[in-house]
């Protein structure tokens, strides 16, 4: 992840508390999705960002997952998302999130 | 065009640079440098055959992924679309396309590899003039060590340095004059290609457009530019002036629309569109290719020039009345971008989606996209056109993966930004015209206008090139649907008219 | 329980994934206040 996205996500972590932030992700295949994700739980595996070492534990999930997903206005996601279903390998997303989920997620 | 420039991913992609600010003892960096390629290996390496024109999209196709661990059976570093230099000859070109004296040379390094620049088949006396004796490898040194200039390496040993250009102003340090010296040696060499190539004369050409996406000037007017200009001295295009275009990766596509407008418009006769590579993007996805054993595929500087002329009557014409353009109120729903920039036009054109023989949008290569979390962005490209064309009904659903491989491509342009664009089919596409194969390419160009914090807006700008003739109805403005439709509501309010009568 | 109602939400979208304002507008509409959203570009 960016590094100064790495420094924004640990600063509003600290002013809001962490139990009150979730992260929406929109990358484009699971893999990206994973790292992006262990990087805002676990703490940036590659080591070059101020989240290294760094495990806030977020909740977080990809705008394609069903669980968020059921929380948008439909037509809203309709308009702005929905085709990239079509593009994306939502099914192996999903399981990277759900993975990293399990492992590093502390709401 | 491209270089091969192995010691430059090191030294000057921001990958690099960064990690050795952050992490100046990490595993990445000391397992790095074995990850490089020789000259050799860049030159059998699929993709860039295909950059070049050796190969064609055609061929890539039909090649497994991943390419990184094939040979490809052609090696040659000259193809009808340019040729991959060596970064010793082009450190000797940066030297050529400085002419404020800040790229000097070891004296030794001159000697050595002078020769090999004047026996490049499309360096002429103009350019190898050009080219100073060099100077003491220990001032070399002394600038670098104790005045700020950049170094300059080749296999692993500093052979010359790019010096600051003023003491205090940034905007011409050491580092962005490298950056921009690199960027205006890899156009120029794009722009001599182009005009052997297109078969013209370098007196031909009556404005440049540059659309990389460097900035040059001081620290009174930072982007003042003007690549352009100074990139056709170089060439020696002396009736030529010209001017800078920007809009990230969308550049290009923005600068062929200009183009072919001024030429449309007669105010210049030919126009060229040129850009040349980028320092910062080498190495960028170095850590995923390190960490998964790959070698670094991004050490290679590219560029390219394309030439946009008077109708000949027989040559593939722009139709400037199929435009595509994302614009302020478009928005950056995947969908609503895609619609801005293809569907849109066609739908003003009375086109379908399938009436496009070729999309090219960003045509960047998955071998190295792929393995670092981006995907196969072409492929991704053409899933989204095709999920559009089945909401309009152009194509039936279970087409849909068919569509993109008949009227997609494989993605072989190495990811340095505004490069792979779109742009890199272009003569190709002249060839399949040309030869019958498909009637129209639509290029795609896609900017990220976000990353410079002015906007949060993308970018998007669409052309349409088509076969010669036979269609210049369309460009007049009134397609064959619209006169059917003229037709038919014309015979619709006689009948009406009759129908009044007789009651 | 909601997911995203009345939570501070920070999004980093990508230039070919979902972009960043439009994962914006979904977020919106579930309820949620988003204080940061970003989009990155990998190529």
């Amino acid at each position: 992840m960016d590094l100064e996205n790495q420094k924004r996500v640990k600063e509003f972590t600290e002013q809001y508390g962490a139990e009150n932030i979730v992260v929406l992700l929109g990358a484009a295949e699971g893999e990206a999705s994973g790292l992006a994700a262990e990087t805002v739980t676990n703490g940036d595996p590659t080591y070059a960002g101020p989240l290294t070492g760094v495990s806030l534990g977020l909740k977080v999930f990809h705008v394609c997952e069903p669980e968020v997903k059921e929380e948008f206005d439909p037509n809203i996601y309709e308009d702005q998302v929905s085709m990239m279903e079509m593009v994306l390998d939502v099914d192996d997303i999903v399981s990277e999130m759900t993975s990293i989920r399990e492992q590093y997620c502390k709401f | 065009m491209m270089v091969h420039t192995p010691d430059m991913v090191l030294h000057n992609g921001t990958t690099q640079t960064t990690e050795r600010i952050v992490n100046p003892d990490s595993e990445y960096l000391k397992e790095l440098p074995n990850h490089l390629r020789t000259y050799e290996q860049a030159l059998s390496y699929y993709p860039n055959q295909v950059y070049i024109g050796n190969k064609t999209p055609d061929d890539l196709t039909a090649l497994p992924q991943p390419w990184y661990d094939k040979e490809c059976d052609c090696a040659a570093r000259y193809g009808k679309f340019g040729q991959i230099m060596p970064q010793e000859e082009f450190i000797l070109l940066m030297q050529v396309c400085d002419v404020f004296d800040l790229v000097k040379l070891d004296k030794n390094f001159v000697a050595q590899h002078k020769g090999s620049l004047a026996s490049n088949e499309i360096i002429d006396e103009g350019i190898l003039s050009r080219v100073k004796d060099g100077i003491a490898p220990e001032e070399v040194a002394r600038l670098v060590n104790e005045d700020h200039a950049e170094p300059l390496y080749h296999n692993n040993e500093l052979v010359g340095c790019a010096a600051r250009a003023h003491d205090i102003d940034v905007n011409l340090s050491a580092h962005v004059m490298h950056e921009n010296i690199v960027s205006k040696a890899s156009s120029v060499l794009a722009l001599l290609h182009v005009v052997k190539s297109a078969g013209i004369q370098k007196e031909d050409v009556e404005y440049v457009i540059d659309c990389a996406e460097e900035a040059c000037g001081d620290m009174n007017q930072r982007g003042g530019g003007n690549f352009a200009k100074s990139t056709a001295e170089i060439a020696g295009f002396v009736n030529a002036t010209g001017s800078d275009t920007r809009s990230f990766c969308a550049g290009p596509a923005h600068a062929i629309v200009e183009a072919a407008s001024l030429v449309a418009a007669g105010a210049y006769k030919t126009v060229v569109v040129t850009a040349g590579g980028c320092t910062a993007k080498l190495g960028m996805n170095g850590k995923d290719h390190v960490k998964k054993g790959l070698p670094i595929l991004e050490d290679m500087i590219a560029g390219f020039s394309v030439v946009i002329t008077q109708d000949n009557g027989t040559d593939p014409a722009i139709n400037l009345g199929i435009l595509g353009r994302h614009t302020v109120g478009t928005g950056s729903a995947p969908q609503a971008v895609i619609s801005s920039l293809v569907t849109d036009p066609l739908d003003r054109a009375g086109l379908k989606v399938t009436d496009i023989g070729k999309f090219s949008p960003e045509m960047q290569n998955p071998d190295i996209t792929k393995p670092a979390g981006a995907g196969d962005v072409p492929l991704s490209n053409y899933k989204m056109i095709a999920a559009l064309a089945v909401k309009r009904g152009d194509i039936e659903k279970a087409d849909l993966a068919k569509f993109t491989v008949e009227h997609g491509l494989t993605g072989w342009a190495p990811t340095q930004g505004h490069i792979p664009s779109g742009v890199p089919y272009l003569g190709f596409a002249r060839e399949d015209i040309l030869s019958g194969k498909i009637s129209r390419a639509m290029i795609i160009g896609k900017g990220s206008l976000f990353l410079g914090r002015m906007t949060n807006l993308f970018d998007g700008v669409s052309f349409v090139v088509e076969a010669n003739g036979g269609t210049e109805p369309e460009a007049a403005g009134v397609s064959e649907e619209e006169v059917k439709g003229m037709i038919a509501k014309a015979m619709k309010e006689f009948a009406a008219t009759l129908l009044a009568q007789a009651e | 329980m909601s997911i995203l109602n009345d939570k501070k939400v920070i999004i980093i979208g990508d230039r070919d994934g979902i972009p960043g304002q439009a994962i914006e507008a979904c977020a919106v509409s579930a309820g949620a206040e988003v204080v940061f959203s970003s989009t990155e570009c990998f190529v």
